[in-house]
């Protein structure tokens, strides 16, 4: 067992390092001279020269490297050139609300999924399998930001019940969840569509198995069965594809916050599009790139812990 | 009054092509502590057979007729008093050791479950059980074995398990789906073995399924075979195969690869085989035999009239128009 | 040549094709349509007749800046079409590419082109496209780059796994044994054997282009004024949205019936090429 966590470990190190090289490289390296990009083509190279100094661009780009990533570990993510401040702390408030609304985007997706997707598998082929197969068709086919103008459309415009947009803070918890809620689902709903079908015809499949005949051989009933021995089996396609799901909805946050002006990750990371401050958007890059690497890395986890095949055969 | 009666039992089968019946009007009964042997060719019914019993079949499958367990018509309960009787008086095990188990449930885990659920066993009480059971189906070392998982097990042993959850509760009935056709040969032998000594020990009745007629001589008292869903011959093992009656059963019997005279010399004498094929259901008509094109006793009779059910005496039977003839050819002259 | 035909027949009994099928039609008509005519020019700015809402003049009404919905719509679609092809055709023909090489050659090269592959396929799209857009600018050609590149290890993915399954098969055995070298087995036998795959997997690839092309252009990443951009007209429109709240459904609507089309075309496809018939849906 030990040997097996050891294994999946390392792996994680190395998607991890490959992950910072790709976002340093196609960062920093890739656009040429940052120092050129912010100052414009009219630069002197007296000021160029001063400029490059600052940035420490003089250093040859593997000591950049090792400087960034040590800076990483220390939680300094550079400073802002825009702003001129720590990047660190232009990221933490808005931490708490990319974070906060992904995890509940995530809530909601699989408490819809799981329950569309099983109530489905069991009347399959009947009436309520058809409906949600073809509510969730329509589901995959929608932007999740043009949903979110439409909720913003029916609960702001229309009804009134919410705000238009923007973020209530965490003073008053739960009126900081209530300015989350819509963006939460019209993340959600693309999502839920598509891990809907996933557990759909993943307890599908499990039904055909041979071992829910042996089961209904001992007398289980129907019920029992669908609980006791499907769901579990059912969940592994099922929870391989949660994980690469929240990747999605942590990104697909960026868009749904623009969507409803929340002030979170987004929003920095497209300002610093437009001021072409390169580190403050290789800070919020590798922030997501590596929590999407982590939670696929816990998902294995969990996926190893339910199906105890896979940790005898990955030794 | 016999523990199990079936009666003009049929099924009929919802296909793409139409309606067909797999089982076509099937009578036989089992008794306390008899083994009865269900043999014949993939297509032929049996497994339909074992799973009307059992009431496991698909949703496209409509049985009729008459199921008698204890003289209560099995046909006529609601899923609910089935299911309670699945496990519990009636146990089946099937041909697929390998993915009939849970694989993510430990085996001390899957045998506990009938005792909990018929039982209403407590986990303890359960699991001490199972390691009874685990003990009488020869699974060694029961203690450790207990909290295995299904691929840590050998083929073999994941079909003792299998037979160990069978008989949990005691079945008054046990329904064996060729438990032994997955096997390597030289565990089919222990296999079977046990399952005979289980029998004997109980008292329970034994329906086994088998497309082998190897099998079926050495394990059960009584034998049936089946052609087209219907059934051909029937009777105790030892005079059927002393005294053949079927064409079909004679060929099969004939088929079988075997010593015989002259097989160290070259070039060796050819194998008999049945000419032509299994017939489509979809193209049987319910009068006449279904096995007269492939029959070298048929004549224009037996392809326009159902051959009536012979009493050959020692309460062997066959269904055919010749059976004069048949007993009167040694086998090894039947043509074919 | 019949062949095609009985394989029209059945598809034209297919629910998800024949609906997936006549909406992508519809689509790509209108983008077809467009090229030659358009009831206004979808640049054409008319102050005068600013958010107002559906007319006879103008169907869908006019935006922000007076401009013809419908026309926008119509001419949007071109720019979706073009993005979501070019996209998905480098993409695929990338990806296959190092997909059937993984398969044909085996040992390390396959290794590392999988763990590419992996790699990216974890880093969701949207990232990827944003880092483009970050340091290329923003414009529709650095979009296309951007879809484009989350493409490839979709695609190496698809054709590695589908050429395993064909290198495994015994006619390629034959093949080889009689000398044919892996170019020419995998021109001749395994691209053939694969393309019904890869046809199912470009019309989702292309649904999922125009979904990220609209999110793209909605942020400000993608397609520039003055090219009308279903994304972007979206996001003029919910400016708006308490003054002409119907200006944010046309173009929504225009993006979900491409896209709902294309994936019911890819579902049919995929149920009508799928060898296992008795396969559940």
């Amino acid at each position: 067992m030990p040997q097996f966590l050891l294994k999946r470990f390392l792996t994680l190190l190395a998607t991890l390092f490959a992950t910072s090289v790709i976002v340093f490289l196609v960062l920093e390296i890739l656009p040429g001279d940052p120092a050129l990009m912010l100052l414009g083509v009219d630069a002197t190279d007296e000021q160029l020269a001063v400029l490059r100094n600052e940035m420490g661009l003089n250093r040859p780009a593997f000591t950049r490297y090792i400087a960034w990533m040590a800076g990483l570990l220390h939680g300094d993510f550079g400073i802002s050139y825009s702003y001129k401040v720590p990047v660190s702390g232009l990221i933490v408030d808005r931490l708490f609300l990319t974070y906060p609304l992904a995890i509940n985007a995530m809530i909601i997706t699989m408490v819809l999924a799981l329950s569309l997707g099983i109530f489905a598998a069991a009347r399959h082929n009947k009436l309520g399998d058809v409906l949600v197969m073809s509510l969730s068709q329509v589901g995959i086919s929608i932007p999740s930001f043009w949903f979110g103008i439409l909720l913003v459309l029916l609960f702001a415009v229309h009804l009134g019940w919410f705000a238009a947009g923007g973020f209530a803070g965490w003073e008053n918890p739960l009126a900081g969840l209530k300015s989350l809620l819509l963006p939460s689902l019209s993340l959600a709903v693309v999502q839920a569509a598509i891990l809907t079908r996933i557990t759909r015809s993943a307890v599908l499949e499990v039904l055909r198995e041979d071992f829910v005949r042996t089961a209904r051989a001992k007398g289980l009933s129907r019920g029992a069965i669908l609980w006791g021995h499907v769901l579990r089996n059912a969940m592994i396609p099922v929870i391989t594809m949660a994980g690469l799901l929240f990747g999605a909805l942590l990104t697909g946050g960026i868009v749904v916050e623009q969507v409803f002006s929340l002030p979170g990750l987004g929003r920095l990371v497209f300002q610093a599009i437009s001021n072409r401050d390169i580190e403050v958007v290789k800070a919020v890059v590798i922030l997501l790139a590596f929590t999407v690497v982590m939670v696929n890395f816990f998902v294995d986890l969990l996926y190893a812990a339910i199906d105890p095949r896979l940790k005898a055969a990955d030794v | 009054m016999a523990l199990l009666e079936v009666s003009d039992l049929k099924v009929n089968l919802r296909t793409a092509r139409g309606s067909v019946q797999a089982v076509r009007g099937l009578n036989f009964s089992l008794e306390r502590g008899e083994t009865l042997g269900i043999v014949g060719e993939s297509g032929c019914g049996k497994s339909m057979t074992a799973l009307a019993l059992m009431g496991l079949l698909p949703d496209n499958a409509a049985p009729t007729g008459r199921i008698a367990l204890h003289g209560q018509n099995l046909l006529e309960l609601s899923e609910a008093q089935l299911s309670a009787l699945r496990g519990d008086r009636m146990a089946m095990i099937f041909q697929e050791p390998m993915t009939s188990l849970n694989p993510l449930h430990r085996i001390g885990e899957q045998i506990a479950e009938p005792l909990r659920l018929h039982r209403k066993m407590s986990q303890r009480q359960a699991r001490e059980r199972a390691l009874d059971l685990l003990n009488r189906v020869g699974i060694p070392n029961p203690v450790q074995r207990i909290d295995a998982y299904p691929h840590q097990l050998s083929g073999g042993q994941r079909q003792r398990v299998m037979i160990a959850m069978a008989l949990a509760c005691e079945p008054d009935i046990l329904v064996a789906d060729e438990p032994t056709t997955a096997l390597d040969v030289t565990i089919q032998g222990q296999i079977l073995d046990l399952i005979g000594r289980l029998v004997d020990e109980t008292g329970m009745g034994l329906i086994l399924i088998s497309h082998d007629l190897g099998v079926i001589a050495e394990t059960v008292n009584r034998v049936l075979v089946m052609y087209a869903g219907r059934a051909v011959e029937h009777g105790p093992v030892q005079d059927v195969f002393e005294r053949m009656a079927h064409p079909y059963t004679r060929g099969l019997f004939a088929a079988m690869p075997r010593l015989r005279e002259g097989v160290a010399s070259w070039p060796r004498p050819a194998l008999p085989t049945i000419a032509g094929i299994v017939p489509d259901l979809h193209d049987l008509s319910d009068a006449g035999c279904a096995f007269a094109p492939r029959c070298g006793f048929a004549d224009a009779r037996c392809g326009k009239e159902t051959p009536p059910n012979m009493d050959l005496g020692n309460d062997h039977t066959a269904d055919c128009w010749h059976t004069e003839q048949t007993l009167a050819t040694p086998i090894e002259e039947q043509a074919t | 040549m019949y062949k095609l035909l009985a394989f029209l027949r059945r598809a034209l009994r297919h629910r998800s094709f024949v609906v997936g099928g006549l909406l992508t039609a519809i689509m790509l008509s209108m983008a077809l349509l467009s090229v030659f005519w358009t009831p206004y020019s979808p640049t054409a700015i008319n102050v005068r007749k600013r958010l107002a809402g559906p007319s006879l003049d103008h169907w869908l009404g006019n935006d922000p800046y007076g401009r013809d919905v419908f026309s926008m719509i119509i001419v949007g679609a071109q720019n979706s079409i073009a993005v979501g092809m070019i996209a998905v055709g480098a993409g695929m023909s990338i990806g296959t590419l190092l997909g059937l090489v993984a398969a044909a050659r085996r040992g390390w090269l396959e290794e590392l082109i999988m763990r590419f592959s992996d790699f990216t396929y974890a880093f969701p799209a949207i990232l990827s496209a944003i880092m483009f857009a970050a340091i290329l600018g923003p414009n529709s050609i650095n979009s296309i780059i951007a879809i484009a590149i989350f493409n490839i290890p979709i695609f190496a993915r698809v054709s590695r796994a589908s050429a395993n399954v064909i290198w495994s098969r015994d006619f390629i055995l034959a093949a080889r044994a009689a000398g044919k070298g892996a170019v020419r087995i995998t021109i001749e036998h395994v691209l053939p054997n694969i393309l019904a795959i890869l046809v199912v997997q470009i019309t989702i690839q292309f649904a999922l282009a125009i979904l990220a092309e609209a999110a793209l252009s909605y942020l400000g990443l993608g397609t520039q004024p003055p090219t009308p951009s279903w994304g972007r007209m979206l996001n003029e429109a919910q400016a708006m949205i308490f003054r002409a709240p119907s200006l944010v459904i046309f173009p929504g609507l225009a993006i979900v019936v491409s896209v709902l089309g294309l994936n019911l075309l890819g579902d049919g496809l995929r149920d009508l090429t799928d060898p296992r018939l008795s396969r559940q849906r």
